[in-house]
């Protein structure tokens, strides 16, 4: 009998060309996602050695990170997104590779569109220069971030070298309560493991809970782990997986979808295989989550006070604590809920799916957006922005007050005009609340999409639980 | 060719500051540029700048007598966050060739390995030795072909890196040339099983 293997050592497995040391190998990598800031310098190497692309249809471009999400009838205002942008397009045509322009309506954010499209498969692995790439993993399918040089090499050779992981399973029992999403347990997780936990790690998040969740709950669960250190995370593929994925433009079609499924369902962790670690997390416990500081591991729930540092014993943790709580503006000991925000962002590849849209929608519909907010609504791709449009999503939004914008990452990662000013604070559904990441200055706390929907509504930081009882 | 790194000796700047990410390091709004001039003014450009422009002489980086060290002390967690390779761009077009830290982030250290930033990881308590004895204005040395990393001529530790490793800091070897010079044939007898394995990952009109 052979030994039992995890989801991580199938995947790995099936994709060595060879050992390079004990630990390191060659990999297949079998898909590539590009985006206009991942690849510019990637490009240039290639040219540079006159190597080519091995094989153009591996990969997949779309513009998502520096475009505007508003006038996309008109050239882009800023002249070095538009470079950036027409340097994608040479680019990929100049080798052969498939491309989504700007104004189809699949363009999206390179971890929303490539799922919906099929691109993304059970089984393979798929490399992006973001390091969110492991959001894929949701599918079953070893993905992950890498740089620019990696992408060049993935673009000339179809293979990388890397390290084999340790396995960490993070099972997750229970059920989730009312106002409790996916989001929550991420921002959990992290909270009690810290941004190092997972680090040489590729997670696998497992148990009935997760069984339970929609694929795009799995995704956000997969989007985070890297902000716990992991740069692959894991759900083994199910009858979820499959049914989402049959029929999407990309995917296999007749015998050969038929084909693959028998081979998806051999990856899931056979019985008896022995993770590196384990963590348990309960649901039930789980309260909606709201980061304080600078740092995703800083992570509280919302009935729950902002920490004194004066209580850290390890110097350094004392001080990055304080230093945290300065740049956002807060005082050690006071309750977070009630925290006043200037502006509420809802999107990402974290949280902009239509699933996310609805459960902001849900929380909007018949209110209105307090006075003092701007708030923004960011569809993660333009099919997702049809498909909440179909079903009125957009009207609830707009006549609540929020602004219904077009696909991309946005005040994610804020290299667009959207973007906080110095001292502002956001509500956001994304994923990073490091020092500057929306906006020089700008101070962020991330949370679930019902409770930036909140927010907006209430104009601070609010326990979702308690809004519902409004 | 990155840049070789055979032996470098230099003062060392201390930043001790845990889960330094590379949007510190690396302002998001900086990627917008295309090519890989000009990183240096964007490293840690938030920390050495005020939102005004003005310099922040506290900030280590901004130190007079360290503008020509190479050496980097750093706290756990150095390089999380990000993919974005320019943290690395930015760190050896400011100068900088070793970074010492507990452990750093994944993705990070790839980039790392890829354009001639050797990374040290070792005990925080050892670290933090070293920054205090960075801050004093010793002197940090590595010698590739020897693997040794030294300060004040003491030994610190023995460098722990394979052959090809050395051999690619010191030729200034990039990985993408090693691998489609090394690397082709093994690639192509994989992909065609892998293919017959799983054929649905193919178009079928590749090849
Ligand atoms: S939404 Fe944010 S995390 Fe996701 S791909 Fe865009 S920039 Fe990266």
């Amino acid at each position: 009998m052979t030994k039992p293997r995890t989801l991580y050592e199938k995947l790995w497995d099936s994709h060595v060309v060879r050992y390079l040391t004990d630990d390191t190998a060659l990999l297949y990598v079998d898909r590539h996602l590009l985006h206009e800031v991942s690849t510019p310098q990637s490009f240039v190497a290639l040219d540079k050695r006159g190597c080519g692309v091995h094989r153009p249809l591996a990969n997949l471009a779309v513009p998502d990170h520096a475009i505007p999400t508003r006038h996309r009838d008109r050239p882009i205002a800023d002249p070095q997104a538009r470079a950036q942008m027409a340097k994608l397009v040479e680019n990929v045509e100049r080798y052969g590779i498939p491309f989504i322009p700007l104004n189809d309506i699949r363009q999206g954010i390179v971890h929303v569109m490539g799922p919906e499209q099929g691109f993304t498969l059970p089984g393979m692995t798929l490399a992006c220069g973001d390091s969110h790439t492991s959001t894929h993993g949701a599918f079953g399918t070893l993905a992950f971030g890498v740089g620019a040089s990696e992408c060049g090499i993935v673009m000339a050779a179809q293979a990388l070298v890397q390290r084999k992981s340790r396995t960490m399973a993070v099972r997750i029992e229970g059920t989730l309560s009312a106002g409790v999403s996916a989001k929550d347990v991420a921002l959990a997780f992290i909270g009690k493991v810290g941004v190092n936990g997972a680090a040489g790690h590729a997670i696998e998040y497992l148990g009935p809970a997760v069984s339970g969740f929609s694929m795009e709950a799995r995704m956000t669960l997969c989007n985070m782990a890297i902000e716990a250190g992991a740069r692959v995370a894991l759900v083994a593929p199910d009858d979820t997986t499959f049914n989402w994925l049959k029929g999407r433009p990309m995917a296999p079609e007749g015998d050969l979808w038929d084909q693959a499924v028998s081979y998806w369902r051999s990856l899931p962790t056979d019985e008896g295989a022995v993770f590196d670690r384990e963590v348990l997390l309960n649901a039930d416990e789980i309260a909606p989550h709201v980061t304080w500081g600078t740092s995703p591991e800083d992570t509280i729930a919302i009935d729950q006070m902002v920490p004194d540092p004066e209580m850290i014993e390890d110097e350094q943790k004392r001080a990055r604590l304080k230093r945290a709580l300065t740049y956002m503006g807060l005082t050690a000991s006071t309750p977070i809920a009630g925290t006043p925000v200037d502006m509420v962002f809802i999107g990402s590849c974290t949280n902009g799916r239509l699933v996310d849209l609805e459960a902001a929608a849900e929380i909007v519909k018949g209110r209105k957006v307090s006075p003092n907010v701007q708030a923004l609504v960011v569809p993660g791709s333009g099919l997702v922005k049809q498909a909440a449009e179909e079903k009125g999503l957009d009207r609830i939004f707009i006549d609540a007050g929020f602004e219904w914008r077009e696909a991309g990452c946005s005040m994610c990662v804020a290299m667009n005009e959207d973007r906080l000013k110095p001292g502002q604070r956001c509500a956001s559904t994304s994923n990073r609340n490091f020092e500057g990441r929306q906006g020089r200055g700008g101070r962020t706390h991330l949370l679930s999409p019902a409770m930036a929907a909140a927010a907006a509504i209430t104009g601070t930081l609010t326990d979702i639980r308690k809004l519902e009882a409004m | 060719m990155s840049e070789p790194l055979i032996h470098v000796t230099s003062q060392a700047i201390s930043l001790p500051d845990p889960n330094v990410d590379t949007d510190i390091i690396f302002p998001a709004r900086f990627l917008l540029k295309i090519d890989r001039d000009g990183m240096a003014e964007c490293l840690f450009h938030d920390r050495r700048f005020d939102a005004a422009g003005v310099e922040q002489p506290a900030f280590p980086f901004n130190r007079d007598d360290r503008q020509a060290a190479k050496f980097l002390v750093a706290g756990p967690g150095f390089g999380c966050g990000s993919s974005r390779e320019q943290a690395v761009w930015a760190l050896t077009d400011w100068g900088i060739r070793v970074v010492i830290a507990p452990d750093f982030g994944d993705i990070f250290s790839g980039n790392a390995a890829k354009n001639g930033l050797l990374l040290i990881r070792m005990e925080a308590s050892r670290v933090a030795e070293l920054a205090v004895k960075a801050e004093r204005g010793a002197m940090f040395s590595v010698d590739i072909p020897g693997r040794s990393f030294t300060v004040d001529h003491e030994e610190i530790c023995r460098l722990d890196l394979g052959e090809e490793t050395a051999e690619a800091f010191i030729e200034g070897w990039e990985e993408i040339d090693v691998i489609l010079n090394r690397e082709r044939e093994h690639v192509a007898a994989f992909e065609a099983e892998h293919r017959a394995r799983q054929p649905w990952l193919f178009q079928a009109s590749e090849g």
